[in-house]
């Protein structure tokens, strides 16, 4: 941020100013609290899929986690499909992009907005336009974390 | 099991806040905030400190996106132990690959069906 200042013209200070003055305040509280509520509810309908499946198609507590995120996906892709997740979005900001039903509608907009481009170009190319970087910095990370760990067991320090 | 679904309720709505304090605090994009959570849960995992979260909450830490790292490396550790140095390659996707794949089953499916909204 401040080297952006130091390359930028009077002028432009001045109208970074002026910006500042009349942006308009997010209301943080108001956000986070639609965010509590909504994100909230979505994991106790994760919750309810959870135990249908473990009471129905017998999953263990910890098997659990796979069957229900793909519902979830599934789900979100009705609600996306039928133009109701992005209301929701609207409204919950965070709450409804953090859970897994957030990726899937990254993945499932994309699909659907460029469709009409082909389903090779169109669907095959843009469909991780929005959900790349998750799954990039996801494997990414998760490949450092586990390769160092694995390094720390076999060389005895863990 | 009322219990169970009151934590995952407090605990998952709980991360989302956290995911919008970096949208409205830290001015991240929602592309940025993702990332970073993802991030965040594969090095949970790393020290051990997020499958005591998912006991604890059940849903309400497996369905955040902060899952999605920790079943990376879940899934890469698991493999790790059995063939060594190169299951972290191999077995990073198994414990995750419903969610991917489901994204990609369901986004192809809903292009076909479903017409742009707005």
């Amino acid at each position: 941020m401040a080297n952006k200042q130091k390359n930028m013209t009077p002028q432009q200070q001045n109208y970074q100013q002026l910006q500042q003055k009349h942006e308009i305040k997010r209301p943080v509280l108001k956000n986070c609290i639609k965010a509590f509520f909504v994100g909230g509810l979505i994991c106790v309908v994760g919750q309810a899929i959870s135990y249908f499946y473990i009471y129905f198609f017998n999953f263990t507590e910890q098997s659990v986690g796979n069957p229900t995120v793909a519902t979830m996906v599934f789900l979100s892709m009705l609600l996306t499909g039928f133009g109701i997740y992005d209301r929701i979005g609207q409204f919950a900001g965070a709450g409804s992009a953090v859970p897994v039903t957030g990726f899937g509608n990254a993945v499932i907009s994309a699909c659907i907005e460029h469709r009409t481009e082909g389903l090779v170009l169109g669907v095959g190319g843009n469909m991780f336009k929005l959900a790349g970087s998750v799954i990039l910095f996801g494997v990414f990370s998760a490949f450092v974390v586990a390769l160092v760990k694995t390094l720390l067991v076999i060389w005895g320090v863990l | 099991m009322l219990a169970m679904f009151f934590w995952a309720f407090v605990i998952g709505g709980f991360i989302c806040v956290i995911g919008q304090l970096l949208f409205d605090v830290a001015k991240l994009t929602p592309g940025h905030t993702l990332s970073l959570l993802v991030v965040a849960g594969a090095i949970l995992d790393g020290f051990g400190l997020y499958e005591p979260l998912v006991d604890f909450a059940g849903a309400g830490a497996t369905i955040p996106i902060t899952s999605f790292g920790n079943a990376l490396v879940h899934g890469a550790l698991q493999d790790a132990k059995a063939h060594g140095i190169i299951g972290v390659l191999t077995g990073m996707f198994q414990v995750t690959s419903s969610g991917v794949s489901a994204a990609i089953i369901f986004g192809f499916i809903g292009s076909l069906i479903f017409k742009p909204k707005g």
